[in-house]
């Protein structure tokens, strides 16, 4: 056999075992479709993890939040209720680099909405907020963050008042904090302590994610608002007329309304019956309260859109 | 007119550098290129707010872990090789002290080191201009961290060197890895030492600082979060690099002095 041929030969044989391989670990993928590496953590302390990095702890760090990230995000596109190994996945990225300021923010997000949205783990999420303000202490977004889930979530509002004011101390502290720890302390004015956390998090987050989902919850604030105040000007016209206005323009002509009411999308609200006040699309308009027919269902995952 | 001892260091250590380019140790830049290009790009799909943190973590990583592994291996063949490929005897036939050879082959790849670690600074540099499209000042400390991490690479060479005066290349590279391994650990090392008692307290104690001490070398993690090297931590790490390099450079030119070479 010349060299050329056994070139040839060789050639081919390793493009065709190459080609061969890969459709067997296909194959094999399918049979173990149950063998998820994803719910293994090989190395579960922490601690000994940060001693096998041989001092690149940042590096290991990094590949652990994304980890976390990439488990979080298969989790919710699944719509999974149980999201186990978020918190150990977070707990080592924070230890192996407790400056890692992303994985507290993003982390107790991630860990305190409701599933499908989250893992609905807000005790978990105050766990890993407060290691965070142990090791940077002088980081007023982590108070906020603290104060943000014991506020919304976990309704403890004297905690809440407490992390905000210790966080309105803090030099760069957003001037926000000190109201929402009055608020906080006062244990009232719900609708404007959300306003005021939703519109904190609007103008300091850089993440268009959290951008667009804090603009969504700024417009289900308003199209409430918007609602209780119509459906209240139906009542008083019901009062002075004996019947609920049929259209916007009888609210018009009657001078109680100036033009034709729209919600923050521009979309025009519709009258309904009894006085009762409804979106067009609520799909575009997730997590409002009021505003929706009656027996809507909303998607199983909130329609978010994005901030331009 | 007798030449003084550097005129005889510096030939060797130029001829230690050419020889590491001709035997493709530059060539780990391409690697290093596609890691950190793979990287910049592929961060920002795959998570979220690290993308900057992740170049310097990986760039500066890469740095040290390419740099530890091609001291060792070159260093562990710097004496051996010239021994099997007889050019030794050549040299040592001129009028060139063993101490000189040592000291030159020393300088060599340490000259290597240095340039290699900066064609990867200007990686690093580059992915970091791609994700983040300015410089910020407190990137500056990035550079505190890269000569770290050339002090680092001083100590791994004179380790190698030493062990390789006395040993065969796979033993010394078995030695040096190992030594750089218990160095990481090095401070781990000495709680040990104090939870000890009696004399184990002093053999432990004096282990403990017998190592060498890579933690204090390694300020990868604060730099990437954008946090000062304080002036006396770059003082001391610069003195103890050298102090410990000079050490093992002693040690190899003790050993390779009483050699016997036929």
């Amino acid at each position: 056999m010349k060299r050329s041929q056994i070139t040839m030969v060789a050639g081919s044989l390793l493009v065709l075992c190459l080609a061969a391989s890969v459709l067997t670990l296909h194959r094999l993928d399918e049979l173990r479709s149950h063998a998820t590496l994803e719910e293994v953590l090989y190395v579960s302390s922490p601690q000994a993890l940060k001693r096998i990095s041989l001092g690149y702890s940042g590096l290991l760090a990094d590949i652990y939040w994304t980890r976390a990230v990439q488990y979080f995000g298969s989790k919710h596109v699944q719509g999974a209720e149980d999201y186990k190994l978020l918190a150990p996945l977070l707990e080592i990225t924070t230890t192996l680099d407790p400056k890692l300021l992303v994985a507290y923010e993003f982390g107790s997000n991630f860990l305190t909405a409701k599933p499908p949205q989250g893992a609905g783990m807000p005790d978990e999420a105050v766990a890993l907020v407060k290691q965070g303000i142990r090791s940077n202490p002088n980081e007023w977004h982590l108070y906020y963050d603290l104060g943000f889930i014991y506020y919304l979530d976990l309704k403890d509002y004297r905690n809440a008042a407490d992390a905000f004011a210790r966080g309105s101390r803090l030099p760069d502290a957003h001037p926000f904090l000190k109201l929402m720890a009055a608020l906080a302390a006062q244990k009232g004015g719900e609708a404007q302590m959300a306003r005021m956390l939703w519109t904190t998090t609007f103008e300091t987050t850089t993440n268009k994610d959290i951008k667009a989902n804090a603009a969504a919850h700024l417009r289900a604030l308003q199209v409430d608002d918007d609602v209780t105040n119509l459906e209240a000007l139906q009542a008083r016209y019901r009062d002075k007329t004996g019947h609920f206005a049929a259209s916007f323009s009888e609210l018009e002509s009657a001078g109680m309304l100036r033009g034709s009411p729209r919600d923050p999308l521009g979309a025009p609200y519709k009258l309904a019956a009894e006085g009762k006040v409804e979106v067009t699309d609520p799909d575009d308009l997730p997590f409002i309260e009021k505003g929706l027919s009656i027996g809507y269902i909303p998607p199983p995952k909130p329609k978010i859109l994005p901030v331009d | 007119m007798k030449a003084a001892p550097m005129s005889r260091v510096f030939p060797i250590a130029l001829n230690t550098f050419r020889e590491a380019v001709r035997d493709r140790v530059l060539y780990n830049l391409v690697a290093f290129a596609v890691l950190m290009s793979g990287a910049a790009i592929l961060v920002g799909q795959i998570s979220v707010g690290i993308e900057k943190l992740v170049v310097i973590n990986l760039g500066l990583t890469a740095v040290s872990l390419f740099g530890v592994v091609i001291s060792i291996f070159i260093g562990i063949g710097l004496v051996s090789k010239e021994i099997d490929k007889r050019t030794l005897y050549t040299l040592l036939s001129r009028p060139v002290r063993r101490w000189e050879f040592v000291v030159g082959k020393f300088l060599g790849l340490v000259g290597t080191l240095v340039l290699n670690t900066f064609f990867m600074a200007i990686g690093v540099f580059g992915a970091l201009l791609y994700v983040a499209h300015h410089f910020a000042k407190p990137d500056a400390w990035v550079l505190v961290a890269l000569y770290f991490i050339i002090l680092q690479f001083v100590i791994v060479t004179g380790l190698a060197l030493l062990f390789s005066s006395f040993s065969s290349p796979l033993m010394s590279a078995v030695f040096a890895f190992s030594l750089f391994i218990v160095g990481a650990f090095a401070e781990d090392l000495r709680g040990f030492a104090r939870m000890t008692k009696g004399i184990t307290r002093w053999i432990a104690t004096g282990a403990a600082y017998l190592v060498p001490n890579f933690s204090a070398l390694n300020v990868i993690t604060p730099v990437a979060h954008g946090q000062p090297v304080s002036g006396q931590l770059i003082l001391y790490n610069t003195a103890y690099a050298l102090i410990y390099a000079t050490m093992t450079i002693c040690g190899a030119v003790l050993i390779f002095e009483r050699r016997n070479l036929k």
